[in-house]
Order: structure tokens, then C-alpha cells, then sequence
């Protein structure tokens, strides 16, 4: 992976910022900042189907969700350790996406959108009927999980873990979808009969990368329940899987970069509003509205744009030609 | 378990059906004609059940509260197709989603702000109160028929409307083929807006009859949207017909599974089944039919 010129400066300056700027300003910048990556974490995940692969799920926080369970349960079982929780917790959530996916995938357009978020709600149902886990009020994780012989339950430490957590899923992700296996997630998104046409099954490509982006949400739940020390079925609800969305988009989809800064503007937009009202959901509503109908770009498409480091990542709408509507026209005899 | 219980959970069951049926077959409408997934339809439920609430607090006399109510829903559905909706239908169905799930955090907010946080209670008009035997051993709330009368008359006029009237032949054309529609002159726009405020008047009406029964709160209308998406797949995008048979299968099944399944099974996973119930039938179904049971488009 090379990231010519100006583009790699900007990104080496924004780890520099996550790396120096919140030990500077205190703890709760330092909890902020987790937050940002674990949220930036979640929204990447997103962005590999609806910007990579054109999938738009509207049921990510599920995944993200049974991540925050798994590890939230394994750890009040007595299995502290990281490197057992954490990915038992990614293959949990895989498994999940595997069965809602294998179901939901079936189905494309308009259909996918509802399915997934009707499956999403599913497994929120199920999450509130867990009595013995609190139901709908969830349950209190009595510690963070431990890396053998370091502890994280200092928020500077555990904020780096998820930090260098984040910078190697981006890696990660950024390898897959530069990969053979990338460039036809990238056609199917595209063209997608074409790329049936070409002998590569669809469907098959994009069940594995919806189940890789289910572990990727899944090892950000799991992060979430470390932080929070906490989990409810909150964290599966379909505003979250909304939200992620709209971080994606605020941030530039089809970049793996623009989600996390799409995550750092909304949750900051969240915490300067809260300061004056509790109502900051009644701005964020309009915002989003008017980022959809007015604005072109995210946030990375800006950077980029203004520093002269390169093209702009386009959010590419999803083929389904069908699915468009023509443009209404009132005037008698023409046609759209 | 009696027959007449069982018989008495089934009437629920129909009634709740037709109240999604209502709330579904806006949010098909809205996608046969205008291609818009509309994620703000939950807040015209919710919605209606507060204009209710307000109206009666204004004039004191249901006659005129209630079509006070769906007066209002139908008018902020015009202001929201004319403002959102309209830059939207050249849109891809991303944008469609964001915009109307932004406005739906708006209006959840905003009736937070004007009646605050704390669900409202919305009690039954008095009139109708009480109960009756339909059949002997099972009494039956009077308001509970009244509203599934309503909701079936409801159902009527629109089936009347779309098969019968000049603007139900344009919104049948224009479900089929909007271009040909437009080609022959008919102001597609005040259409849009119409079968828009048509379905938002539809949401409203089911938030009014379901205020007293279920709750006015913010929020109301996410579960049951949820719902009528889970009718919309079932039943096939686009269709009336379908959202007709996915509304009451959902709510008979709901309704029977909630009675049924702690019957049969009673350990700790009974309540997680009751509540998914409705969506293993949706999986049930897509995995004999991609496009539901009664696809009027392909997509």
C-alpha cells in the first residue's frame, strides 16, 4: 500500500494528531478519542460494503452490537484475557453476519436496505429479552480485558491498543480491497452482472465481505464494551446502524479514511451541542438532510480537495438503474 | 386455553393488522410511485397520535380533532415532499435513506421539545368505551371493533379511489410507467405530493386509532415502521395487494405467537421468541421468494 505524496503526509499528520493532541488535553479527551476510533472503527466497516461494495446495510449496529455482548459476556465468565475475548467475540459477530447476510443478501436495492435493518431488529429483540443480562437496561462488564501482562484499564493505554487496532484494520481493509478479491467486490458494485458475466459469482463475494465486515464491527463492539464497561442493547438499536451510515457519508464514503473522520465530526458535533442543549439531535436531523440534498462531499473529499492531494473519492451510487426515478417533468410531451 | 380466548386473540390479531396494513401501504405507495424508501413515515405515526392529542386539547370534541390531526400530517407531508423529498427522486437510494432517517431524529426531537420526553397518556373516547359479546364467554372492547371498522373502510375508499377514480388511473399508470405519464401531460409533481400526503394521512390515521392503545411518546412510530418494512418485504415492494396480505399475516402472527408460544415453551428463551417471531417469517419467506409474495417490481 503507498499513499503518494501530499495524501500519505495528511494521513501521517492526522495519526500524529490521534497519537499527540488527546494525552495533551486530559483524560476525557483521551476517552473521546477512543470513542472516535471505536465509532471510526464501526464506520469503516460500513463503508467496505456500501462504498466499496455497494451494499447499503442498514443493520451494522447488530453486529456491532453482538461483538459488545460476546465480550461483555465472556469477560463476566472469567475470560479477561484479550487475546481469547477479543477474537472469539470477531468470530461471534461473523457468525451472525454470516446467517443475516446469507438471508438478506438474497435480495438487492430497496429490499437489502429493509431486510437488514429488519434483521438488525431481530437481534435487538433478542438482545432486550435476555433477562438474566439486565434485558432492556444491559449490564455492567466488571473490568477490561488484559493483554497477558499489560493492563487497560488506564484510558491512555487502552486508548493506543485501539488505536493501533484501528490504524491495522485500516491497513487491512485497505489490502483487501486493493486484492484481486477487492477489485471484483469493486466491479460487482459497478456492474454487477457483468461481473457475473465474467465467471465470478456475485453473491459468494459479497457474503465474504459482508461476514469480513462483520468481524471488523464486531472487534469495535467488542473494543466499545471495554470502554464503556458497559452494554446494552442500546448498542444494536437502528439508530446506531443509521448513524453509522451517516458518518460514512459525512465523512466521504469509498475511502476507509473519510468514516473515521465522519465518526470524530459527529461524535464532536454531539459533545459542543449537548453543552447547549439536550435537544442536539433536533440540528444533527437537519444537517444530515442538508449534507444529503446540498453538499457533494464528505469531510476526507474536502481535505483532499483543499490541500490539492488528490482526487476526490466519489460516493458512487449503487447501480440499480431500475431504482431510479425519472426526473418529473410537468411540461406537456417531454420526456424525462 | 378457551376457544373464545383464542378466537378474542385472533380479532387482535386482524385489527392489528389492519394498522399496519395502513402504515405499509403508505410506505409502498411511496415506492410504486415515487421510488422513495421513506424512513420518516414512522414520524407521521407518531405524529398523528400528537396532533390528536393537541387538537382535543384545543377544541375538546373528537369530530372535530381527528380530521383536524390528519389535516395536520397530510400538511407536513407536503411540506416535506416539497422541501426533501423533491431533490431527492433523482437520488440513488443512499441519499433517499439518510435524508429521511434525518428527518425522522428531526420530528422525534421536535415533539420533545414541544411536549417533552414523557409518553402521554391518550385515553379512549368516552363513547366508546365498554364492551360487547360477540361471541358468548369473550367480551370485546367496542374501540377495538370501532378502529378495525375504520381501518377496513379506510381500506375501502382507497381501493375505490386507486380502481375507480381519474387519480387512482394516474397513480396505477404511474406505478407501471411514469415516463409515458408524464409524456401525456400530467403534472407528475402535484401527484407526487399527493399520493404523499394520501400515505401520511394513512400513518396518521393509524397513529390516532392506536394513541389510546399503544402510547404517545417519542418515537412511537420506529417499532411499528419497522413492522410495516417487515410487511412491505413480506408482501412484495410496491404492491397493495401485498401489503394487504403481509399486514395481517404479520399481525395475526404476532398476535398469536405472543398468546401461543408461552404456552408451548416456557423457559428464559420464550420472550426472545415472541419478539422474534415476526421476523423468522420474514426470513421463512424470502427464502422461498426474493421479492416477496406478491413482487410488482422487480428491484
Amino acid at each position: 500500500m503507498t499513499f503518494p505524496g501530499r495524501r500519505g503526509v495528511l494521513l501521517l499528520l492526522l495519526l500524529a494528531i490521534a497519537i499527540v493532541l488527546p494525552p495533551y488535553f486530559g483524560t476525557y479527551y483521551i476517552r473521546f478519542a477512543t470513542q472516535i476510533a471505536i465509532y471510526g472503527m464501526a464506520a469503516l466497516s460500513v463503508d467496505l460494503l456500501l462504498g466499496y461494495t455497494g451494499l447499503i446495510t442498514f443493520g451494522q449496529a447488530a453486529l456491532f452490537g453482538v461483538g459488545a455482548y460476546a465480550a461483555g459476556m465472556l469477560t463476566v465468565y472469567g475470560v479477561t484475557n484479550a487475546f481469547v475475548a477479543w477474537p472469539l467475540a470477531i468470530l461471534i459477530s461473523m457468525l451472525f453476519a454470516l446467517a443475516i447476510g446469507s438471508l438478506s443478501l438474497r435480495t438487492r436495492g430497496f429490499q437489502f436496505i429493509m431486510v437488514t435493518l429488519a434483521f438488525a431488529q431481530m437481534v435487538y429483540y433478542f438482545a432486550q429479552s435476555l433477562r438474566n443480562w439486565g434485558g432492556d437496561d444491559g449490564f455492567t462488564v466488571p473490568q477490561r480485558n488484559h493483554l497477558g501482562f499489560v493492563s487497560l484499564a488506564d484510558h491512555a493505554t487502552f486508548y493506543y491498543v485501539v488505536l493501533a487496532l484501528l490504524v491495522l484494520v485500516v491497513f487491512v481493509a485497505t489490502r483487501i480491497v486493493a486484492s484481486e478479491f477487492g477489485m471484483v467486490i469493486r466491479g460487482i458494485r459497478d456492474n454487477e452482472r457483468r461481473v457475473a458475466a465474467v465467471g465470478f459469482p456475485p453473491y459468494r463475494y459479497k457474503l465474504v465481505i459482508f461476514v469480513i465486515a462483520g468481524g471488523i464491527a464486531g472487534l469495535a463492539g467488542a473494543l466499545m464494551a471495554n470502554h464503556a464497561k458497559f452494554v446494552s442493547p442500546a448498542t444494536l438499536s437502528w439508530q446506531l446502524s443509521g448513524e453509522l451510515l451517516a458518518m460514512v457519508i459525512l465523512g466521504s464514503a469509498n475511502s476507509l479514511i473519510g468514516p473515521i473522520l465522519g465518526a470524530a465530526f459527529f461524535l464532536a458535533f454531539r459533545d459542543v451541542l449537548s453543552d447547549f442543549t439536550e435537544h442536539w439531535m433536533l440540528f444533527f436531523g437537519p444537517l444530515l438532510v442538508a449534507r444529503v440534498l446540498l453538499v457533494k462531499d464528505g469531510i476526507w473529499g474536502m481535505l483532499l480537495r483543499a490541500t490539492g492531494a488528490g482526487e476526490a473519492p466519489t460516493a458512487r451510487e449503487v447501480d440499480c438503474p431500475e431504482l431510479m426515478v425519472p426526473v418529473p417533468d410537468s411540461k406537456p410531451g417531454a420526456l424525462p | 386455553m378457551t376457544l373464545a380466548l383464542l378466537l378474542e386473540q385472533l380479532f387482535n390479531g386482524v385489527q392489528f393488522g389492519l394498522m399496519l396494513f395502513l402504515m405499509a401501504v403508505g410506505v409502498t405507495l411511496v415506492f410504486g410511485i415515487m421510488r422513495v424508501i421513506n424512513l420518516a413515515h414512522g414520524a407521521l405515526f407518531m405524529l398523528g397520535g400528537y396532533f390528536l392529542m393537541a387538537a382535543l386539547a384545543w377544541t375538546q370534541s373528537y369530530a372535530l380533532a381527528v380530521p383536524l390531526a390528519l389535516i395536520g400530517g397530510a400538511l407536513v407531508a407536503v411540506v416535506i415532499e416539497i422541501v426533501v423529498l423533491r431533490p431527492l427522486y433523482r437520488r440513488g437510494p443512499l441519499d433517499q435513506v439518510l435524508a429521511t432517517f434525518g428527518l425522522s431524529l428531526f420530528f422525534n426531537e421536535a415533539v420533545t421539545v414541544i411536549w417533552g420526553r414523557e409518553s402521554i397518556p391518550l385515553s379512549i373516547p368516552p363513547f366508546l368505551t365498554g364492551s360487547v359479546e360477540i361471541i358468548p364467554g369473550a367480551a370485546y372492547p367496542i374501540y377495538r371493533l370501532v378502529i378495525t371498522g375504520v381501518a377496513i373502510l379506510a381500506g375501502l375508499l382507497l381501493y375505490l379511489l386507486i380502481t375507480r377514480t381519474r387519480v387512482g388511473a394516474l397513480i396505477r399508470a404511474g406505478s407501471d410507467n411514469r415516463e409515458i405519464v408524464a409524456a401525456l401531460g400530467i403534472n407528475i409533481n402535484l401527484l407526487y405530493t399527493l399520493v404523499f400526503a394520501l400515505s401520511a394521512m394513512l400513518a396518521a390515521l393509524a397513529g390516532i386509532m392506536m394513541g389510546p392503545l399503544l402510547s404517545v411518546e417519542p418515537g412511537a412510530g420506529d417499532p411499528i415502521l419497522i413492522l410495516a418494512l417487515v410487511v412491505v418485504v413480506i408482501g412484495g415492494i410496491g404492491s397493495v395487494r401485498g401489503a394487504l396480505v403481509g399486514a395481517l399475516m404479520v399481525g395475526i402472527f404476532d398476535t398469536l405467537s405472543r398468546v401461543l408460544i408461552p404456552l408451548v415453551i416456557q423457559t428464559n428463551a420464550t420472550s426472545a421468541l415472541v419478539g422474534m417471531a415476526v421476523y423468522v417469517l420474514m426470513a421463512v419467506v424470502l427464502l422461498f421468494s426474493r421479492t416477496g409474495l406478491f413482487a410488482a417490481h422487480r428491484g
